[in-house]
């Protein structure tokens, strides 16, 4: 305990608001690493960032409507997916030119619904917490939409796990095992597009895309098989949120006093210095040499 | 072919047994295939077979419909007419690139490759590990368990890719160009480990490739390709300048000296490699019985005999080839390649 009380202020493992976010920060950063493993995996990164603006989207019009963040996270996040899916490019370019056109639609939107909220009402306060998010500030009476989003999301990630991750390494491999190219894309979106509404649930719309790429792409340097990856990726989520809210918790003695620092700027940092660390070099040989 | 199939009779387990008469299963029958894709006719009246325990070789120029032919076979690919129908397959397909920087080992790809219910039955205890060792030690790619696929080189890629689908335990592996981009000893290596995967599982193997050369020695059996329709049946039977000739439209000389197979294509006719695309030929069937002149159309047994194939296209002494040779070297449109084996030794290939 003398440990920990070094570590972190007094009273932190006491706060209901600490403990809240702590669950449910534990919560996505797993979600969100089978979900970034993938995003790594396929080279779509550029959606994932995508989604996290879709997401900014959301969350603006749904404080313009005066409905929970986390529903218009969830059906804009949705309406993303559905629409790039819709749009289905299997190749690269093709891809990315959806995703952009997309994004860019969804950016129009959030102007519109960001210049709204602010002329109509003076919730500025609505909109940081939006964009950059306040984990200690998310009520409790989100767990159960949380639980069943999270739940259903990761079964449809475990359930389809093979498929998948076939469809991820090689899409030819995938096709040999009569995995249907569309319908692994859209479980793929819709499983992004659920990781980042409650990423921006915990750190914000504009950070979320640094807590689903960042563990993942550490993980995949980290962990020896697909599965370790994604040991890793969720370990290093949960420890960059708990370790985030540690460090929010203790700068209200920081300077300026009494104010505290946002959680999601610790989340975030560490989740790169995750990322960099997991780039060190490492002893031995990094690739397999093979034996006679 | 009788006679072929009483040399196989002891190949067990048939999977479904064949509407005609045969002591060896028929893993995969196409009959009478044609296939369009985006108005241009690819296939036309395709029909062959391949057994348990044979490797057939699937040849053709690169555009001739060989991978249109496999992945209709995979149920890839809508047919336009005429049926397919086959055992448990594996695939190993063209091209399959694989990130080096992404942490997936030969063991973790093989394990992808296992089917749902082995997935279950085996996880977690260390069965799944043994099988995968199994299916790596079966293509002798054990030692590259925890390499990871993407660096591997392009012969032991194959060996894993091979592993991979033989997880599903197929009765017909498909394998398109699995000889592309390998060097000449990767090549051969990766044809023995065939013929002997084809006998030792009594699995049939249908492998397309543009150059037949490496195959030759191994193959039980070819389906050659040209202008969307197919030749098959034995190596002796189909490579041969009548033949081939008739499938291609125009003359095409065959030739067999030294222990080699030597193909010719009139330059005009050339596009790329010996195994031409050019013009269409009249519609050939599978050609039963033995080879003999007896049994060819009138246009291939005049186009035999002027080329010298008197003794009825099965097999050339090395002296018949002879007078053919100065010409050919003059051509210019020659693609030789050496076969390791004679004529007779290549239409038979391993049992």
């Amino acid at each position: 305990m003398s440990v920990l009380h070094a570590l972190a202020a007094p009273g932190l493992l006491t706060s209901t608001p600490v403990r809240t976010a702590a669950l449910l920060g534990a919560a996505v950063a797993i979600l969100c690493a089978p979900a970034g493993l993938l995003t790594v995996m396929r080279g779509q990164s550029f959606a994932g960032h995508a989604f996290s603006d879709i997401t900014a989207t959301g969350g603006s019009a749904a404080a313009l409507a005066g409905v929970s963040p986390l529903t218009g996270f969830l059906a804009m996040g949705l309406s993303g997916a559905g629409l790039m899916g819709a749009l289905g490019a299997q190749r690269q370019r093709g891809r990315d030119l959806v995703t952009g056109v997309t994004l860019g639609a969804a950016l129009g939107f959030a102007a519109l619904f960001l210049y709204l909220s602010t002329t109509t009402t003076s919730a500025s306060g609505a909109t940081v917490t939006v964009l950059f998010g306040s984990l200690f500030a998310v009520s409790s009476s989100n767990w159960p939409v949380v639980a069943g989003l999270g739940g259903g999301t990761a079964a449809l990630v475990v359930g389809f796990w093979r498929p998948l991750l076939l469809s991820a390494l090689s899409p030819e491999l995938a096709a040999a095992h009569g995995v249907r190219p569309r319908l692994a894309e859209a479980a793929y979106l819709a499983s992004v597009a659920v990781a980042v509404a409650l990423a921006a649930l915990s750190v914000g719309a504009i950070l979320s895309t640094a807590l689903l790429v960042g563990p993942s792409a550490a993980g995949l340097r980290l962990g020896k098989s697909p599965w370790r990856a994604c040991a890793w990726a969720a370990g290093i989520g949960v420890m960059s949120l708990w370790l985030g809210i540690v460090l929010a918790y203790d700068s209200y003695s920081w300077p300026p006093a009494g104010q505290g620092w946002p959680v999601s700027f610790f989340v975030v940092l560490l989740v790169i210095v995750f990322y960099l660390l997991a780039h060190l070099p490492r002893r031995g040989p990094r690739r397999h040499e093979a034996r006679p | 072919m009788p006679d072929a199939v009483a040399k196989r009779s002891n190949i067990a387990a048939p999977p479904k047994p064949p509407d005609r008469e045969a002591l060896v299963p028929v893993v995969l029958s196409v009959r009478d295939l044609s296939v369009r894709l985006g108005g241009r006719q690819v296939l036309r009246h395709v029909n062959f077979e391949v057994a348990a325990g044979e490797v057939t070789g699937l040849i053709g120029a690169n555009g001739a419909g060989k991978t249109t032919l496999i992945r209709t076979v995979l149920g890839l690919q809508v047919a336009s007419a005429g049926s397919v129908e086959r055992a448990r397959v594996g695939y190993v397909p063209q091209k399959v690139v694989l990130d080096p920087d992404l942490p997936v080992r030969s063991r973790d790809l093989v394990g992808l490759g296992l089917k749902r219910h082995e997935r279950r039955a085996s996880w977690p205890s260390g069965r799944r590990r043994a099988q995968v060792e199994q299916l790596l030690a079966a293509v002798g790619a054990l030692h590259l368990a925890d390499a990871r696929v993407g660096t591997l080189s392009g012969g032991e890629q194959q060996r894993v890719l091979i592993a991979h689908a033989l997880a599903s335990e197929p009765q017909l592996l498909l394998l398109d160009e699995p000889l592309a981009n390998l060097d000449p000893a990767s090549t051969q290596a990766v044809v023995k480990l065939l013929a002997q995967l084809a006998g030792s599982r009594a699995m049939g193997i249908l492998v397309s490739t543009h150059d037949m050369n490496p195959l030759l020695p191994f193959m039980h059996k070819v389906v050659y390709l040209a202008g969307g329709l197919a030749a098959s049946g034995t190596t002796e039977q189909v490579v041969r300048s009548d033949v081939l000739s008739a499938l291609y439209g125009h003359h095409v000389d065959v030739l067999r000296a030294h222990g080699r197979v030597i193909v010719s294509v009139a330059d005009e006719h050339r596009e790329e490699g010996c195994e031409t695309v050019a013009g269409t030929g009249p519609r050939l069937g599978p050609l039963p019985g033995p080879c003999s002149m007896g049994e060819l159309p009138d246009g291939a047994r005049e186009a035999a005999t002027a080329n010298g194939t008197t003794d009825g296209g099965c097999e050339l002494a090395p002296d018949d080839c002879g007078p053919s040779t100065p010409r050919l070297a003059s051509q210019r449109a020659t693609k030789a390649a050496p076969v390791a084996q004679t004529a007779a030794e290549a239409g038979r290939g391993p049992t």
